[in-house]
Order: structure tokens, then C-alpha cells, then sequence
């Protein structure tokens, strides 16, 4: 099984101006055996009205693929962004039965504020499943299974 | 040009043959696909398959419909997606959609390995190799055919350059659009070459409100035509806002789902379409038979890389070593050889080197390569003679590649000439290219000299008179390799013509039965391997020479049969007609795989004289029964040297043989074998016309004679033996 590792610096509002009002947080997408290319994935966070508010991290560098995670896309197009910075939260597509680790440092005004977590999938020449997992932020630790190519999302800190 | 199509050939041979095969196998997916697609008996409209689906599958949120016209609907059912095949005629379900696993793993296999990037980059690499390999060869083939316009001509050389160029002649074109394509993917997928997507936050539309209309009357699916659909994404259940995405062949829009209004569409852009060009040349989706075409031509790379190192295999153990060869525009001494089987060769290297070694800059190469030597002071040629005075191969095209270099190619000149004094045109064409350089000015730096029979002393002499004109002390000492021979036994022999002053003897030789360890282990010795009309050569005791015989059979029949006419005083003839049964000789094979009769059906005509009936004995022998052939044979009387009489008219009864039409010199009313030609101009005129080829073999004189008999009659059809021999079509082997 292959680990990929990302450590998120600097992105959005997420980061914690100092330490100590945030929590480290381990978000770990295992995915189905399949047959089939590797998947693009794009984790991402919504506000508690369900509007985008920040990505995570985005697994598969080809713009041309990109687009096929439409439920990712159209939310940050709702929320009226024109332009994306993916610099250091994108790697690898993952294959299948492989886990997708990410750590990540949260705001604790986010956490058991009603900010969920989506895992949305695509596969090249295979399905598409916007919200393929869904999971709040919680400091309970969280354990979901998806219903596309993920076969489960926990969450933990 | 060689060195760079050997090297990238022989670095990348074993992963491109690896992407060749690979590449053929899924070049049958998209034959199969639109086999099983039901692909173009469709509905019409994406209106009308819409529809049909949506019916069909409540669920149905996605649409696609791959080149090869197979659709496939994903829904969702009870929360999970599902994905069903979609007959496109009436929009039914098939069945649950499977990718084919084995065509999945191949297409992975072929794209990357499955080694990720590295393999992509690898992939890649192989793709602009195949294209390098492509491009050096055609330059290389145009080179030696002697320009473009004869590219299509026939090809002389081994069995592996002969297979070797007729493989890439037929795939060259698959190969440099694969490999082109390839490369280009690559170079896309790397990012080297934009691909013209970008991530779009242009708002999505949104449908009126309104309450949707039934899909299949929705104006803008129905003025798109199926064979245009790539993707429809249907609106989420539920929301009246939200609208069907449709991506076609031209771009991508959207479709309010009350009121079938396009709202907006963006047309691909010329990188989306570029790639999209591209990726249907390279994969063949789609168009079956352009992949099938493709993948055909991928099935020649393994036999290239074989037969291509098989060539590279040969060219090494064969060739000689220059050292520090300077490139022909800096050299200050330009050596060029004409050479047909390779002997005058390893004299010029003995040159080149010993020159290099006194400090000169200079160039050794072929003289059908000749051009002006910008830096060179003089110019050293070094050429055998052929045929009846006729240029050897690698000079054949001299003397028209001289006249477009302006003036001499360097100032001074020194000739060379390789020959043997028992033909009566010795060293001729040494003697044409003289006059034909001093003609344009060059200084002679010493007198036309000529070596008979590749003697070392008079090259030694040469070079010492050589090193004197131009201020270098030369010593050349040069003996030219002697071919690895082999142990042949006599089993039988045959004789004719002492009554009539012609002693000939059929001669049969067999591999030895071995004695030791090996033997006694039940390996037995074999002979080499050799075809009717190939020569074994042999060096009689006392000589350092080998003389050629052709032989009469095929090492399948298990003997190497020559015919030997003794030559008074003669060396080797006389050294063989003293041989008993049971004696052992030294002999090598050399292949002579442009003297064979073609693989067709036409009409053969035949003509030899003497010793020369004897491979064509044997090519009437290997004769299809029913394929023409007509052979004229010479000899002196038929009491006491008619060749291979039995034989040739127990193939007579057999239809191996069509005519037998003899010549007797020493009868009443004698005649030669190009009497017979010229009594049957007719006929021959007629076989010529019907596709026929000659192939005569015996001695120049006979040739000649024979020559200027066939010229005669095949005036009438505007044609000569030249034009005939420069399409293969009229062989001799005289001597
Ligand atoms: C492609 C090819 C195919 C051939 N196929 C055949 C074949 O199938 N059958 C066949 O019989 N031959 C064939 N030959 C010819 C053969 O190779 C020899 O050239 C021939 O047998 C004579 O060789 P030798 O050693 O007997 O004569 P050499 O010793 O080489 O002498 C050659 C000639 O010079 C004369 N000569 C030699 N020494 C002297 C001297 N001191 N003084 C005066 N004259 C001298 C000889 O009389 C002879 O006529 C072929 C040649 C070639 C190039
Ligand atoms: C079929 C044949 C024809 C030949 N014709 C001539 C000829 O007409 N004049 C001549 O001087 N030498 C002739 N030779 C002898 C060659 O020129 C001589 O063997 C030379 O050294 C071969 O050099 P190469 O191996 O570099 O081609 C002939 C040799 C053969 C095999």
C-alpha cells in the first residue's frame, strides 16, 4: 500500500494564525479495488450552509482530467472563485485499493462547527462521483464509507 | 547516418519491439468495439437517445459514447452508480458495461508499464526512437538505391537486408504515424505541448425554472446529431435550475432542460482539436481500419530489430577498423574505395591507418559518396573491377556523382587498381576512374597502379612509392583475412569432355564424419548452409587466393556438388580434378543471394555454357513443375560433355523444364549458345515481354556473346539486357 504524505502549509482561512488555536488533523481516503485507471480525487471543505469553502488537496495533475470533478468545480464556481491555486496540495492520482493521507492543520473554530469534508472521484473512461464521501469535522474521530471508488473517509485529530 | 540508425536501433530495440507488439494487439480493439457497438444504425438525434434512456433508466445521470460508437449510460440505483451499455438504435439497455480487463492491462502496459511517469517517459522515448529509426533508414535506403525516384526499386544484398528493407518499405508509413503521434501524446501528457483544457470557473448557466420538457423535444439535442455526442451530463433530479452539459466533437455547452435553448458553447480550441486529430491517428479509434492498418505496421518492428541486428551482427564481424576517421570536410587526405565484396576494403584501412599514424587528418568512405573535399590536398582511390570492366558496388555511382562536384574534388589524385589479369578487362574501371579525375584537372601524384590478386608485395611496393610523392614514410603491410573454411570430404565425381579437349568434372562434396569426443557423442558435422547459384570458395595449397565455384545444390540435399572445367596450368582447377573419393579440401560459402531466380511464376530463361550449366541445373531442378523455364545450353559435343543430361530430361518429362534447346561447338555445323538465343529471338522477345527473366552463368566470352545476341532480339521492344538487369531481371555470373 502506498502512503502519500502531504503536509498543508499555506492555503486558506484554515490555517491557524498560531498554534495553539489549532489541531493537527489526519483525513485517510482508502480506496475500492477496482479495475480501471487511477483515480483523480479532490477533498475539499464546505461551510456549515453548505457553501464551498476551501480545498485540501487534489490527487491527479492533469488539467485535462481535472474537469471531469464537476461537484468540486461547481461548488467553487458557486462561491465565485475565477481562479485556483493548486501549488502545493495536488500529487499522484490514486490506484486502486491505495490510501490517500492528508495532514492537516485546522482552525479549531472549524472543528464541531458544522464544516464537513467531501472526497469527490473520477476515473478516466469510468464513473464520476461528486460526493463519493462526506464526513464533518468533528474532534470525534469520524469513519465513513463512500459510494463510488472510496472505500472509506476517516477523519482525526 | 549508419552509425546513428545502428545505435538508436540496437539501444532501443528490445522496448520498442516491446510497444510494437503491444501496440498491435490493441490496435484490434476499436475493430471489435465497432463490431460490437451496433454503431452507426443510429437513432439520429441526442434528443431522441436521451430520451429513449431516460426512459429506459430513471437514474441516468451521464451519457458517453466513445469513438467506435459504443454508449454507455451511468445511473444510479438504490445510491450506488451503476453503468449499462446502450443499444445507440433504440436507446435499450445491453447489459451492465464491463471494460475489457485484458484490452485495459495491455493500454496500460503500452502507455506506461505500469511503471507510472517513468513509464510514460519511457513510452515516449520509444515513440521519437521508432520515428529516428524511420527517418535514418529512408535517408539511408535513398542513399543506396541512389535517389529518391529509385527508392522503390529492387534491393540487392544478404537475405536479412533484403527482408530488412522490404519490411520497412511496407510499414514506413504505419511507423512514422504511430511514432510521430506517439511522441506527440507524450510530449502533451509531459507538458511540453499545451493540450488546450484549462479548469473553467465560467459560471454554469441555469435552466429557466420552468418545468422540464420531455428531453427528446428539446430543440438543441435534437440538432445535435449522434455521431457528434461525446458526453451528456442529464440535470440533477429535482433541481428545475440546473442544466444538461453537452460536450460534442466541437466543445462543450449547456442545454436548458425547459426550454432546449443552447445557452452557452465553447467551441474546442485548435490545441483540444490538434490532440484530438492526433490521438484518432495514433490509437485508430473509431476508424477500425486505419487501426488495423497501424497495427500491422507495428508487427514489422520485431522482424526489423531482428533482421536490423542481424545486418549490424554481419557489418561487425566483416568490418575492418579505421581509426580516427575525419569527417570529409576537415580531412586533409580523402580515401575512397570501390569495393564489392569487401577485399579492396582492408586495404584501405591498412592505408588509412598508417596514414593516421604519421599524423594526417584523413577520410575514408565509399566512392559513390564522392562531393568536393573543401580542406583535402589530395584524393587516394582504391577501386576493384567487375563484371566485364564494370564498376564494383560501392562505386557504381561514381562517375554520375562526378560530374556534379565542379571541377576535381581535391587537387591531386592517386589510383589504385584491384583486379585479376585472367579477366581480359584487368583493372578497367581503375583505369576509367584516371582518366576520368585527371579530365577534371587533378594532378597525379603517382602513376595508375594496378594489384592482381590482391598481392601484398605490390601494395607494399605502391605504398612505399605513394609515401615518397607525398613526404610521409608508408609501410604498408596488408594481408588480406582468410574466410573461417571447412572440412569437405569428396564422395563422388562425375567426368566429361577429355575426349573433346574440355575436362570437366561434377564434383561432390559432403561434411566429414566427424572422429573424437563430439562425434562419438552423436554430433555430426554439417555443412554450412547454402542455396543453389551460391559459390564456395576455395584456396588451393600454395596460394593465398581463393577461387569461387557455383554450387549446384541446396545444403538441404546433404552434398555440395560444383563443376569444375581444368584449366591448363591452372592452380585450384587442376589442384580439384586431382582429388580421388575420400579426399579432404578447405572450402568457405559466399552467399550469392542476387543470383537466384525470383519468387514469382514468370517464365525463366536460362543460359550456360560448359562448368556454367551447373547451378542452373540445379535451379531447374528446384523448379516448380508448371512455372516456365527454358534452357539454352552449350557444350562441345554430346557424346562426351553434355552436363547433366539425365537430369535435365528426367525435369523435361516432368514439366520442370519447358524447352532444352543445346549447342554443339564441336559437331558438324557447330554452333554457340547465343546462335541458339538468336534462332529463337521470337520466342525469347515474347517471354521477356511476358514478365520473363535471364540468368546466365558460364564464361565472359560466352556472356558476351550471349549479351549481344539477347540485345539484338529484344531491340524490338525497345529494351536491353542493362535495363532488364537494372530490374533484376537479367542476372549473369560469368568469369
Ligand atoms: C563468381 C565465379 C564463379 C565461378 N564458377 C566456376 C565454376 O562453376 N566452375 C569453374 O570451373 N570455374 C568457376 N570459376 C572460375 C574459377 O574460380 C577459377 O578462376 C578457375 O577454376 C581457374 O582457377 P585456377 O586456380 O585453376 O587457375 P589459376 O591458377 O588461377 O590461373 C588462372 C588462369 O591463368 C592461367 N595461368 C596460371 N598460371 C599461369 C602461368 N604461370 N603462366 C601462364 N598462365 C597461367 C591458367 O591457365 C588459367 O587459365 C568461377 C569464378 C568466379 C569469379
Ligand atoms: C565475377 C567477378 C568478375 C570480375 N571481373 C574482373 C574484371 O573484369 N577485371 C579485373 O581486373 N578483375 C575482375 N575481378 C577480380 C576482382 O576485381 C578482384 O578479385 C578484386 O580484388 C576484388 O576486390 P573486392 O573484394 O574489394 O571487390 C572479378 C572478380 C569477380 C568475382
Amino acid at each position: 500500500m502506498k502512503k502519500i504524505i502531504a503536509s498543508l502549509l499555506l492555503c486558506t482561512a484554515l490555517i491557524a494564525p498560531a498554534a495553539a488555536m489549532a489541531k493537527d488533523v489526519t483525513i485517510t481516503t482508502t480506496l475500492d479495488n477496482y479495475s480501471g485507471r487511477d483515480a483523480y480525487l479532490a477533498v475539499y471543505v464546505t461551510k456549515p450552509d453548505g457553501s464551498y469553502d476551501s480545498t485540501l488537496w487534489v490527487a491527479g495533475s492533469k488539467q485535462r482530467y481535472l474537469g471531469d470533478l464537476r461537484g468540486w468545480i461547481s461548488a467553487m464556481t458557486a462561491a465565485g472563485m475565477t481562479t485556483l491555486n493548486l501549488d502545493g496540495i495536488t500529487g499522484a492520482s490514486i490506484g486502486s485499493g491505495q490510501t490517500l493521507t492528508i495532514h492537516s492543520n485546522l482552525a479549531d473554530t472549524l472543528i464541531d462547527a458544522g464544516y464537513t469534508i467531501h472526497v469527490e472521484s473520477a476515473v478516466e473512461q469510468g464513473g464520476e462521483y461528486p460526493d463519493d464521501a462526506v464526513a464533518p469535522i468533528t474532534s470525534a474521530p469520524q469513519q465513513v464509507s463512500g459510494k463510488g471508488y472510496v472505500a472509506t473517509l476517516s477523519v482525526s485529530m | 547516418m549508419r552509425r546513428l540508425h545502428s545505435l538508436a536501433g540496437l539501444a532501443a530495440a528490445v522496448v520498442v519491439t516491446f510497444m510494437a507488439i503491444t501496440g498491435a494487439i490493441l490496435s484490434l480493439q476499436p475493430a471489435l468495439e465497432t463490431a460490437s457497438a451496433r454503431a452507426w444504425a443510429g437513432l439520429g438525434s441526442v434528443a431522441q437517445l436521451a430520451g429513449a434512456v431516460a426512459t429506459n433508466l430513471p437514474g441516468a445521470e451521464r451519457l458517453t459514447r466513445s469513438a467506435s460508437g459504443m454508449v454507455v449510460a451511468y445511473y444510479a440505483e438504490n445510491g450506488t452508480q451503476r453503468a449499462a451499455q446502450i443499444d445507440p438504435a433504440t436507446g435499450g439497455v445491453i447489459g451492465a458495461y464491463e471494460p475489457s480487463g485484458f484490452f485495459s492491462f495491455i493500454t496500460e502496459l503500452h502507455r506506461s508499464l505500469f511503471l507510472g511517469d517513468r513509464g510514460h517517459a519511457i513510452a515516449g522515448l520509444a515513440s521519437v526512437a521508432i520515428a529516428v529509426l524511420a527517418v535514418s533508414g529512408i535517408l539511408m535506403l535513398v542513399k543506396r538505391m541512389g535517389g529518391w525516384r529509385r527508392l522503390l526499386g529492387q534491393v540487392k544484398g544478404t537475405r536479412s537486408q533484403r527482408l530488412h528493407t522490404f519490411l520497412a518499405r511496407l510499414a514506413l508509413v504505419a511507423l512514422v504515424v504511430t511514432s510521430l503521434s506517439g511522441a506527440f501524446m507524450s510530449a502533451v501528457n509531459f507538458g511540453f505541448i499545451p493540450d488546450g483544457t484549462s479548469l473553467s470557473f465560467a459560471m454554469t448557466p441555469q435552466s429557466s425554472g420552468a418545468a422540464p420538457a420531455a428531453i427528446d423535444s428539446l430543440p438543441a439535442l435534437a440538432a445535435t446529431p449522434l455521431g457528434d455526442l461525446r458526453e451528456l451530463v442529464f440535470p440533477a433530479i429535482g433541481d428545475a435550475t440546473d442544466v444538461f452539459t453537452l460536450s460534442t466533437a466541437h466543445g462543450q455547452g449547456y442545454v436548458d432542460q425547459a426550454t432546449g435553448a443552447l445557452l452557452s458553447f465553447t467551441p474546442n480550441n485548435f490545441w483540444q482539436q490538434l490532440y484530438e486529430a492526433i490521438y484518432v491517428l495514433h490509437t485508430g479509434v473509431g476508424v477500425w481500419w486505419l487501426a488495423l492498418i497501424l497495427g500491422l505496421g507495428a508487427l514489422a518492428v520485431p522482424a526489423l530489430a531482428i533482421t536490423g541486428t542481424l545486418i549490424w551482427a554481419q557489418r561487425r564481424r566483416h568490418s575492418v577498423r579505421l581509426e580516427q576517421n575525419a569527417s570529409w570536410w576537415s580531412a586533409r587526405t580523402v580515401i575512397l574505395v570501390g569495393s564489392e565484396n569487401n577485399s579492396t576494403m582492408g586495404f584501405a584501412a591498412t592505408l588509412h591507418n598508417a596514414l593516421v599514424a604519421q599524423g594526417e587528418r584523413v577520410h575514408t568512405g565509399p566512392m559513390n559518396s564522392v562531393r568536393a573535399y573543401p580542406a583535402a590536398e589530395r584524393l587516394i582511390v582504391l577501386t576493384s573491377t567487375y563484371g566485364d570492366g564494370a564498376a564494383p558496388a560501392s562505386a557504381r555511382h561514381f562517375l554520375a556523382h562526378l560530374d556534379k562536384v565542379w571541377a576535381s574534388p581535391a587537387p591531386s589524385v592517386a589510383v589504385l587498381g584491384f583486379g585479376d589479369r585472367s579477366f581480359p578487362n584487368y583493372c578497367a574501371f581503375a583505369e576509367v576512374v584516371q582518366a576520368a579525375l585527371v579530365a577534371r584537372g587533378a594532378e597525379p601524384l603517382v602513376d595508375l597502379t594496378t594489384i592482381d590478386r590482391q598481392s601484398s608485395q605490390d601494395f607494399a611496393r605502391w605504398g612505399e612509392r605513394l609515401g615518397e610523392a607525398i613526404g610521409v614514410p608508408l609501410t604498408l603491410s596488408h594481408t588480406p583475412a582468410r574466410p573461417a573454411s571447412q572440412d569437405l570430404v569428396l564422395v563422388e565425381r562425375e567426368d566429361f569432355g577429355c575426349e573433346v579437349q574440355a575436362p570437366t568434372a561434377i564434383l561432390r562434396f559432403a561434411a566429414p564424419n566427424g572422429q573424437g569426443l563430439l562425434a562419438r557423442l552423436g554430433f555430426k558435422a554439417s555443412l554450412p548452409r547454402f542455396a543453389v547459384g551460391d559459390l564456395v570458395g576455395i584456396i588451393p595449397p600454395g596460394s593465398d587466393v581463393p577461387r569461387y565455384y557455383s554450387i549446384a545444390t541446396a545444403s538441404g540435399e546433404g552434398v555440395l556438388e560444383i563443376c569444375v572445367r581444368k584449366q591448363a596450368g591452372g592452380v585450384c582447377s587442376e589442384y580439384l580434378h586431382a582429388l580421388n573419393p575420400g579426399d579432404r579440401i578447405e572450402g568457405f560459402v559466399r552467399h550469392n543471394p542476387d543470383f537466384r531466380p525470383a519468387r514469382n511464376r514468370k517464365p525463366l530463361i536460362l543460359v550456360g555454357a560448359g562448368a556454367g550449366i551447373a547451378p542452373l541445373a540445379g535451379f531447374v531442378r528446384q523448379n516448380r513443375p508448371g512455372r516456365p523455364a527454358y534452357l539454352f545450353l552449350g557444350a562441345r559435343d554430346p557424346a562426351s560433355d553434355f552436363l547433366y543430361r539425365r537430369q535435365l530430361e528426367g525435369a523435361l518429362s516432368e514439366n520442370r523444364l519447358t524447352s532444352l534447346d543445346t549447342a554443339f561447338s564441336r559437331v558438324v555445323g557447330g554452333q554457340y549458345v547465343q546462335h541458339r538465343l538468336a534462332a529463337q529471338a521470337d520466342e525469347v522477345r515474347e517471354l521477356v515481354a511476358a514478365g520473363a527473366q535471364i540468368m546466365v552463368c558460364g564464361g565472359l566470352d560466352m556472356a558476351r556473346g550471349v549479351r549481344a545476341a539477347l540485345d539484338a532480339a529484344l531491340a524490338p521492344l525497345s529494351l536491353s539486357t542493362a535495363m532488364l538487369k537494372a530490374q533484376g531481371r537479367y542476372l549473369e555470373d560469368a568469369y
